[in-house]
Order: structure tokens, then sequence, then C-alpha cells
């Protein structure tokens, strides 16, 4: 196989057993709604959940399931019009994002919460060199002089472990590969050490061996910053690298949440069920060569002609005459959370 | 680099067979007065395609494994090599003669977004390979487009639709429609899948697996996720750099794998399962194939590299039986290997 | 929300193929009828379409219908509209109107030919040095190049003084002198367009150059394609009246152009003389536009099923 493999957890299950209890980010019920032809269509419903300090949330679904969506709605940079928050409330630092002026968002933004995004080429500006940007970034969010900002940006490049920072900050995004570019977003966002830092698809855009290493770079500064992450991706894998807590998304609501293991090893959507079970993985079975992989049938539904009750019920293996009314959040205590009648019916049972 | 273990091999079992596959690129001068910088995109690559089984060429990007597919495919000019398909001499033959050649092979590409022509329904990109090697009536043709649809597992009322109106998923089975209408016999995948979500991923792999046991294709599958290779090849080289760094069948190379760089990319999966790897780290990226290093390529990132590293080019041997890699070293000792 | 509308298609194999052959016999007819109707939902587009219609109409059966000549003095000298002719009459006591009738056949003839070989010349240049790049870019470049640096007005006149102000000789002269915009257009298009990998899947199947360029290559070139040819056309009625202005053109053929031109002089005097055929102009390049405009959305497949 493939390197000695031990059977423990990885080494951020630690923090799970000492939870600081500190919550940096609480989101209830947060709603997006985009005008598409003049009928509004439900891109996001009532999305709840909540980050505490220093721990990272993994928020997985398949394209077009809105959990992209969710992060530029904590971020208020959901493209309006058409879209725009119709309801709910993002809670950072006892301060609700939604209500806030524009002002004290711009400042909120890169301060307190920042974001890097899945292609760090369209995400840095092609015509400034690496350094002039981070310059613009730190002098926009601090009051220092050009050469304490450039001082500033060199170490942040450090921090980020670019070898040859001094040397780096001269050169212009196209003469750095993509692992280095991803690095340098995350030194942007880094600027002024925000509790909550998003990723989104961080390292989709990277080759494998990259990908670990931007993975390791973040754990890295969790650890020494104490910054809550939101890592939002497709990959159950590099949810499984990172997180601690997984969301699960499908079209557009939450559909399931908790922690890792529970996620991984007993997921209660038969969704996220089938999610786990169609992706192939690496495995000593070598029997498992072409055997056809569980998929879930068809493709997500369409958002502007939303059939009532249970988003997932058409595709759904499990689905009952029950499944045309919508299903009710199933708490299950300790931020778990599913939603499904089956869920319902156990609790009930 | 002769392959004696392939001359004992029945021939005809061997449907594609590639020897010293080069491939450069010109790249523009910086200034009138230096050469033009070269790219090796492929450097000297050989390996066998045998019929109804699947290759795979698995690495990172810019390792030239789509390059070498293109090659195959007579889309890209090889610089040096030998190609032959079937026996043919591909390189050698004219282009009236070619034509015949491209109904037997065919290709899949990675992004199903942009191998669709938008201004066509997809009926009409499903019966274009029919229209251009003359095939049928109008008739014939749309039956054999309807049979197609409903081979991937399309509806045929869906031909009207435009590729925008159709899913990720759905695009994917129109483009391996589109490949099959000239039943060929030799599919090079372009990473099929890495598009795709991943629950669609699941659906495309088990189609692909399904049309490859009912029409006996075989297939060039390039990937870069060693999952998705594990589940559909037979066998597997490691390409780095414009060169394959390692050649075996599937057990070998995910039991025992010998390159450094192997390992590494072995290590560097994430899993969804409980466990946790010793993770074989990889120093820094990828060196620009246009300045390569010297010696052997793999070396600046290599934890194994010593001083010959740097000065001879180690060749792709076989080290065990059927089992090919290129290092000057035995890498793999017992205890980097589990049971 | 790029999700598709065809929630309830994919994973359903209950495909039913007896209609395959009844649906892909009535395609066109779907296809056709979409675009028009698309078209027509275009309120501008559509307007723009009716008053070209007329204009038409008017060029073709005008002269017809209302037999007159353009050159024959019918009114007093400069007088205006309504005193004795519907329009006015020019300088020499020519009827605008009847002018601006006769001279529509005219302008649209011209306009229309020399757009069609300026458009020609420019997308076969610009397609060739695109799809096929090296050497022949190179080479047709070059000579794109020694074109666009001449002034084009100018290099029309020299055409025109020594051969002759023929109408075909005009026509000629439009397209020699204008047709790099369009090369340059396309090509830009093509070596975009080039990249793309239904292109490369197209080679894969074994299309050739031709097929290729015709077939895959210039139908997704064509929106910004288009929109040029609907301003060229515009633009080669404002050319073709500049040279009437410098009085370049055929001294036998009536255009609004030449209207223009020769009144230019009683600008202030009779405002008429000059500005009805100016508005003729102004009306049919909008016109133009707004129906190029409209045709672009309506062929466009992804505007389509909305």
């Amino acid at each position: 196989m493939i390197g000695p493999m031990k059977q423990d957890n990885p080494p951020n299950s630690a923090k799970q057993q000492t939870p600081q209890g500190n919550t940096a980010l609480k989101v209830d019920n947060l709603s997006v709604v985009f005008d598409v032809k003049g009928k509004p269509v439900t891109i996001l419903s009532d999305i709840t959940f909540s980050v505490e300090r220093g721990e990272t949330l993994g928020i997985i679904g398949e394209s077009g399931c809105g959990k992209s969506m969710t992060a530029l709605a904590l971020m208020r940079m959901i493209p309006s019009p058409p879209g725009r928050i119709a309801g709910g409330e993002v809670n950072l630092n006892s301060e609700n994002l939604l209500e806030v002026t524009k002002k004290r968002m711009s400042a909120v933004r890169g301060k307190e919460i920042s974001m890097i995004f899945q292609e760090p080429m369209t995400s840095l500006n092609p015509v400034y060199t690496v350094g002039n940007q981070l310059v613009e970034t730190i002098r926009r969010h601090k009051t220092v002089s050009a050469t304490e900002a450039q001082e500033e940006a060199v170490e942040l490049l450090r921090i980020v472990q670019i070898p040859a920072p001094e040397k780096r900050i001269k050169e212009y995004p196209h003469q750095l590969s993509g692992g280095m570019r991803q690095r340098i977003m995350i030194a942007m966002a880094l600027v002024c050490n925000p509790k909550v830092l998003i990723a989104d698809e961080p390292t989709t855009a990277l080759d494998v061996t990259v990908q670990a290493q931007i993975f390791d770079l973040l754990k890295d500064i969790q650890q020494k910053n104490g910054t809550s992450i939101i890592l939002i991706t497709h990959d159950f894998g590099a949810v499984s690298e990172m997180a601690d807590r997984v969301l699960v998304m499908y079209a557009g609501f939450k559909i399931e949440e908790g922690t890792l293991d529970e996620i991984r090893n007993h997921a209660a959507h038969p969704y996220t069920q089938g999610l786990l079970r169609s992706m192939p993985e690496l495995s000593t079975d070598h029997d498992a060569f072409r055997t056809p992989l569980p998929e879930i049938p068809g493709s997500v539904p369409d958002l502007i002609n939303r059939q009532p009750g249970c988003p997932f019920g058409p595709r759904c293996p499990s689905a009952t005459a029950k499944c045309h009314e919508m299903p009710p959040m199933v708490d299950l205590g300790a931020n778990r959370s599913v939603m499904c009648w089956l869920a319902v019916e156990e609790g009930a049972a | 680099m002769s392959d004696t273990s392939t001359e004992s091999r029945d021939a005809e079992s061997v449907i594609y067979h590639v020897s010293n596959l080069k491939v450069q690129f010109k790249l523009k001068r910086p200034n009138l007065f230096t050469p033009h910088p070269i790219l090796h995109a492929v450097d000297g690559v050989s390996f066998e395609i045998q019929r109804g089984k699947t290759l795979g060429l698995v690495g990172e990007s810019g390792c030239g494994k789509s390059t070498t597919g293109l090659a195959l495919l007579g889309l890209v000019e090889p610089s040096q090599g030998e190609l032959l398909f079937n026996g043919i001499d591909v390189r050698s033959i004219s282009r009236q003669d070619m034509i015949p050649m491209r109904r037997k092979m065919q290709v899949v590409f990675q992004d199903p977004y942009s191998s669709l022509n938008p201004r066509q329904t997809a009926g009409e990109i499903v019966m274009d390979p029919l229209i251009i090697h003359n095939v049928g009536t109008q008739s014939e043709r749309q039956a054999r487009v309807a049979e197609l649809f409903k081979m991937v597992g399309l509806r045929p009322s869906q031909q009207e639709l435009y590729p925008h109106q159709f899913s990720g998923g759905q695009r994917q089975r129109i483009c391996i429609a589109r490949a099959l209408a000239l039943n060929p016999e030799f599919i090079v995948c372009d990473e099929p899948v890495s598009a795709l979500d991943v629950a669609i991923q699941a659906q495309i792999l088990n189609l692909l697996c399904r049309l490859q046991d009912e029409l006996n294709l075989t297939y060039l599958f390039i990937s870069h996720d060693l999952a998705v290779i594990q589940h559909v090849c037979d066998e597997i080289a490691v390409m780095y750099l414009g060169c394959i760094v390692e050649k075996t069948n599937r057990a070998n190379l995910f039991r025992s794998p010998r390159h450094p760089y192997t390992r590494a990319l072995l290590s560097a999966v994430l899993q969804n399962k409980n466990r946790q790897i010793n993770r074989i780290k990889l120093e820094g990226d990828i060196p620009n194939p246009i300045n390569k290093p010297s010696g052997c390529r793999f070396r600046t990132r290599c934890q194994y590299a010593q001083k010959i590293c740097s000065e001879v080019e180690p060749a792709l041997e076989e080290k065990s039986t059927g089992h090919w890699e290129a290092c000057h070293f035995d890498t793999a000792s017992p205890q980097q290997e589990t049971a | 929300m790029e999700t598709g509308t065809q929630k309830l298609t994919e994973g359903a194999e209950a495909g039913t193929g007896v209609f395959v052959f009844e649906e892909s016999t009535s395609k066109p007819e779907i296809k056709w009828r979409e675009t028009v109707r698309l078209f027509c939902s275009n309120i501008a587009a559509l307007l723009g379409f009716i008053v070209l219609v007329v204009f038409v109409l008017a060029g073709i059966f005008g002269p017809t219908l209302y037999p007159a000549d353009p050159f024959e003095l019918v009114a007093a000298p400069l007088s205006g509209p309504g005193e004795f002719t519907l329009l006015g009459a020019d300088y020499l006591g020519r009827d605008v109107f009847i002018g601006i009738l006769y001279g529509t056949r005219a302008t649209l003839l011209i306009a229309l030919t020399a757009t069609l070989v300026t458009v020609f010349i420019g997308i076969t240049v610009g397609a060739l040095a695109g799809f096929y790049g090296g050497m022949i870019d190179n080479v047709l470049m070059r000579i794109t190049e020694f074109f666009q640096v001449l002034p084009p007005l100018v290099f029309s006149m020299v055409i025109v003084a020594v051969f002759s102000s023929d109408i075909l000789v005009v026509i000629l002269a439009i397209a020699v002198t204008t047709w790099t915009t369009e090369a340059r257009l396309t090509r830009a298009e093509f070596l975009k367009i080039k990249e793309r990998e239904y292109v490369l899947a197209a080679r894969a199947m074994g299309a050739s150059n031709l097929r290729m360029i015709t077939r895959v290559i210039l139908p997704n070139a064509m929106p910004p394609l288009v929109i040029a040819i609907t301003l060229r056309i515009g633009i080669t009625i404002i050319y073709e009246a500049a040279l009437s202005f410098l009085g370049l053109t055929d001294p036998d053929v009536m255009t609004w152009g030449k209207m223009i031109g020769l009144s230019r002089d009683f600008f202030f005097d009779a405002w008429w003389t000059v500005t009805f055929p100016g508005l003729a102009i102004l009306l049919v390049v909008l016109c133009i536009a707004l129906v190029g405009d409209g045709l672009n959305d309506a062929f466009n497949p992804k505007l389509r099923g909305r």
C-alpha cells in the first residue's frame, strides 16, 4: 500500500477534544434570493451554522449547491442585482454583518473576515507586482509608511513559506507558479490576521503534490493564529484533510451537519451516503477494479422550477410518499443535524 | 529503449506501439538575438497499449500527458519517434491515408463545456463524424445517432437541445457519443471526469467501463487523479516533465510503487477514509519544462538525490518483472512499503 | 443557474425512440420559427426591420409607381417644403422628395454591394490568416497593414479619379480600401476560437480545413462580425455620401450623398435640401444597426428557449 497507515485520528482531532467554546462566526437562517427574469429564485434557504475559534468547518456539495454563494453572502459580496440577501443574521463579534453600513462592512472585509479564491491567477492583478498588491492591501488596512509596509509584505511572504521573498516580491503574478500564487493570495488574506478565513476551493486548480503543501500551510497558520477557517470544496478528500466539522449542502439547503468523523462514518442523509460511496478511492482492495461505482442517478435539480418537497427526493433511493413534503431539520444534538424524513422516523421509533 | 518483454508478446494484441516519442514546441523568442526557446513537452516516451485494455497516463500539469495523447491521435506533430497504430506508421502516411485512420481513433476531452460547438444541437454534434466520413444515408445517420444517444444514456428526444442546455455530466455523455459514432477501436480519454462533480464522475466512469466491455474498446486514460486511474486502468505509466518515470501494471504500482515521485504522488492523494498516511512531502513546484534540470529531472524535488542524479539521466529500466523505473537507486526500501 | 432545465431527463433511460424521425425532420422549421419568434420579441429590432422594409420597397417599387426624373427641374429653386413640392426643391429647382425616392435604390444598392464585397474580402483574409497562422498569417497581415496605413478616403478618391466614376468602380473603391477592419476582427476571433477544444475535437474526427473554417469556427466567430457588418453598411452609405459630396460618383445616378454634397452651399438658406436626405441616411443606418443587433440575439442558441 501507500506507506504505513495508522488508524489514529488526524492531528487536528486534538482540538476537537478541547473546544475553546467561543464562537467566532454564527450564521442564522441566511437566505439568498436571485431574481431570474423577474421571478425570485431561492438560492440559499435558511442556512444556519456556527464556527468556533480555531476550528475548520468544511462546506461540501456539488456545483450549484450554493456553497460558494454562502461564502459570498458572508462577505456581503452577492452580485446585486440580481441577487439579494433575503433574511438571516451573520454574527461576528456580536455584530450582525448584514445590518452594518457599507463602510463598516468594507472595513470588516479583509480585517475580520478574509477570503481566498479558487483561481489564483485571475484573483491577482496581472499588471502589478506581487509586492505592489501586498503593500496596497497592507496600507489600506493599516496606517504604516511605505517602507514599513514593504517590510511587512516580505514578512508575510516568509510566513506563507515562499522562498527568497525579497526577490519574489518584485515579480509579477505570471512569473509565479500556481502554488506560489495561491500562497500570495493567502498572504494577502492574512494581512490583518483575520478571525475568519473563507477558502473557496483553494486547491482545486493546483496539482496534487502542491495541494498538500497548501493544506499544511493553512493548518500551520490556523495553529499559530487561532484563525477559524471555512473550507468550501467539492472534494471530500480535502475536507477529510482539513476540517473538524462538515456541513453538506444540496440545492441551497444545509442537509446535514456533523463532525468529520460522524459524516465520514455515519452519514445520515442518503445524499451524503451516496456522495461518499460514489467516489473512487485508493484502496488495498484490488478486486474493486472496474466494479461499477454506486452512482447517484440524475443531476442537481433546477432551482428555477423547483418541485415542492425534499430537494433530493427525485434522486433519492429511499424516497417515500412523505418526501413530497419538505422534511424538517432534525437536531441530533451537539451541532449534529440532518434534514431528512428518515431521521424523523428514527427519532420517533 | 528496447522493450525486450514486448517482443515476445503477440503483435496482434498490441494496438498502439509508441517508441521514443518526442514532441517539441518552438516558443516565441524574447528578442531578435536569442534563439527560439524549445519546450520539450514530451521527451522520449515509449509504451505499448494492449487491445481491449486501458493504459493510464498519470502525472501533474505540464508533465506532457495530454500532449502524448494528442500526438497519438495525430493532432500534434511529433519531432521524433515511432507511432505504430495497428502496425501502421502513423507519422509516415499521407494526409489522405490518415482520414480512414481517424475513424479508428477518437478522443474525449476534459472540459465538456468547451469541447462541444455551442452553435450545434446535440444531435448535429453526434452526427458530425458520420457526415465528415460520409457514412450512410441521412436516415441511417439519424438512426445511428438515436442509437448512440441511447447507448450513452441520453434520450433521443434530447437531440434538439443545444450544449448549454445540458448539465456537465450529460455533455460528457454527448462527447462520448460523438467519439463512438464511427465505431473506433481506440479512444484517448483526456481527463474525462476531472471537470465533473463527484457524484457525476461515478456515472461517467461506469459508462466508460461498460462501453469498453460492450464494444471491446482500448483506452488511453489520461488523469492526474490516482484514485480514478486505479479504478479503470490495467497498465499505468507515471509521467514527470515529459518522461515516463515508472511503468507497470496496476497491482504493482499501487502495491509496491518504486519511483520516489510515484510514492509522493500516491501519498499526496487526499483520502476520505479514516486513515492517516506517513506523507512524503514534495518541496517546491514542478520545474519549468523549458530549462529542465540536468540529469534526472526529478532530482530538484527528490529527497534521495545524490551527485550522480545531476549528472546522468536515469534510463527507464525493468527493475523487476514488468516493473519499469527510471531511477539510479532502489529507493523503495522495504520499510517504506506496506504489505 | 447553469444547472440546466433538463432536470428530469438524465438518468431516466425511458427514451421513446419511436419519435426520433418525426422530430429530426421537423427540426429546421423549429429552429427557424424559434429565431423569428425571438427576433420579433425584440421591439427595437422589429421596428428597425419594418422601417427598413419600407425603404427597400420604396427603392424597388418607388420609381415604377411614381415615374419621374430626379434631375428634372420642377419647382422654383430653393422653394421650401410644401411650397411647390412636398419636401421642397434644391438650388436648381429639383424635387427633394423625388431625389430621395430615386436615391434610395442607388444608395442601398451601392451600400449593400460594397458591404458584401468588403466583408467577403475581410473575412476571407482574416479567416485564412487566423486559421493557418505562421507564414500565411504574416504575409496577409503585412498586406492588411499596407491597406490600413493608406487614408481610405484619399485612396478611394484616387481609384475613382484614375478609373472612372462608374458605379461599379465606386463600389470596388469603397471595398478595397475598407476591408481591413473586418479582416483584423475575423483574424482575432479565429485565433481565439481556434484554441477551443471543440475545434480540436472536429480535427480529431477528421474534418477538413475547409469544413473547420466554414462550419466550425466561422459560425462561432459571427456575433461580433454581424455587428461589424451592420455597422459597415451604415459606414458604406456615409462613405458613398462622402465620395458623392466630393463629386466623385456617377453623375447619372442620384444618391442621398450626392444630394447633400450638391446642396452643401445652401445649408443655411435652404435647410431642407440637406436635412431630408441626411435624415434618410440616419434612419437607414440606425435601423440596420438595430436589425443587426436583433439578428445576433436571435441566432444565438444560448438566448433561445428562454
